[in-house]
């Protein structure tokens, strides 16, 4: 029988037992950021890669002191770069900067309204990145077609928007994001687009195998407090999805007999 | 001698390997470096020496979604 405390979800071959994934965007300070993702449960957390600040802020504590790479598989992402040959480059620079760790989060932009991905950009810098021995976790469109495409050239995961970066729109497209989830043999991931707990665990429900996410939990009110809840509709929506639902009805079923009825 | 660093100008004294560069600014935490678009390994800080008009990216991780 399917147990929550044996479903474990395996990326580039190691296995974890957080189906939730996180950013560390947009937080107060570095110890909201901690607090935060130790709230989430979270064991993959994304990073960016930008100039380190040269004789600034000397005595401000590094973000991977305070998120070890010794507790977290740290994902960095090429956030920013609208072209393949700069996400490569990223990629690049994250693997030398991180002792020779090859996972890492590929996202290629299109446009800086939508943050949509550019899908030709991000398959020429995918086929690049898996030659160069990485594994690649891909952001891309809801798209059926181009998952599989992801998924066929190499990528470890493919990871569909729910709804534009930073919007909390939620699952704009739950029949697409499904349908990805019934083609694929490598893990999906929702990445994107969450706003609120409900949001995560449809994504879920609907088979996804994790979520990651940034805004939805760094722009709360309370972070620490959301990071809490994602958690738990991570884990609710995967029970849901394993315990498979009832099916939909036009009208009522009565839940008290019919049978013994003295009135 | 005039480098560029992470877009800026920059000046140092004249014979300098990236070891030297990096005692120099007091850089702290895990970083990488790139010397004109090339990953330069921390292995060949020491062997490396700048030159005039070298531009240098100092990268690290931040915060990110």
């Amino acid at each position: 029988m399917a147990n929550i405390n044996t479903d474990i979800i395996s990326i580039a071959g190691i296995d974890y037992s957080s189906r939730l994934l996180v950013g560390t965007g947009k937080y107060k300070d570095l110890e909201e950021t901690k607090n935060a993702i130790e709230a989430s449960g979270a064991q993959i957390v994304t990073v960016a890669i930008r100039r380190s600040n040269i004789g600034q802020n000397k005595d401000e504590p590094n973000l991977l002191d305070v998120i070890s790479p010794d507790k977290y598989t740290i994902l960095p992402n090429t956030a920013g770069c609208y072209d393949a040959e700069s996400a490569v480059r990223t990629c690049r620079l994250a693997r030398e900067l991180m002792d020779g760790h090859d996972l890492v989060k590929l996202e290629v932009l299109g446009d800086k309204k939508t943050l949509f991905p550019d899908i030709p950009q991000t398959l020429d810098a995918a086929k690049q990145l898996v030659e160069d021995g990485f594994k690649v976790m891909v952001y891309t469109s809801d798209d059926p077609i181009m998952a599989k495409r992801f998924e066929d050239i190499g990528c470890v995961a493919v990871m569909p928007l729910a709804a534009p970066i930073g919007s909390g729109l939620g699952i704009r497209n739950p029949y697409n994001i499904r349908t990805i989830v019934e083609n694929a043999s490598v893990p999906i991931l929702v990445d994107a687009g969450v706003g609120t707990a409900s949001d995560a665990a449809i994504a879920m429900e609907l088979g996804c195998d994790g979520v990651l996410m940034n805004t939805a939990i760094a722009e709360a009110r309370n972070p620490v407090l959301m990071a809490s809840a994602m958690k738990k509709a991570i884990e609710a929506g995967r029970e849901a999805y394993l315990a498979g639902r009832m099916p939909r009805r036009a009208y009522a079923s009565a839940s008290s007999p019919i049978d013994g009825q003295f009135f | 001698m005039d480098l560029l660093l992470n877009g800026e100008p920059f000046s140092v004294g004249q014979t300098q390997t990236i070891t030297d560069l990096i005692a120099s600014l007091d850089l702290d935490g895990k970083f990488a470096i790139e010397l004109n678009q090339t990953i330069i390994p921390r292995s060949e800080y020491t062997n490396t020496t700048l030159h005039a008009g070298d531009r240098i990216e100092i990268v690290e991780a931040i915060g990110g979604g």
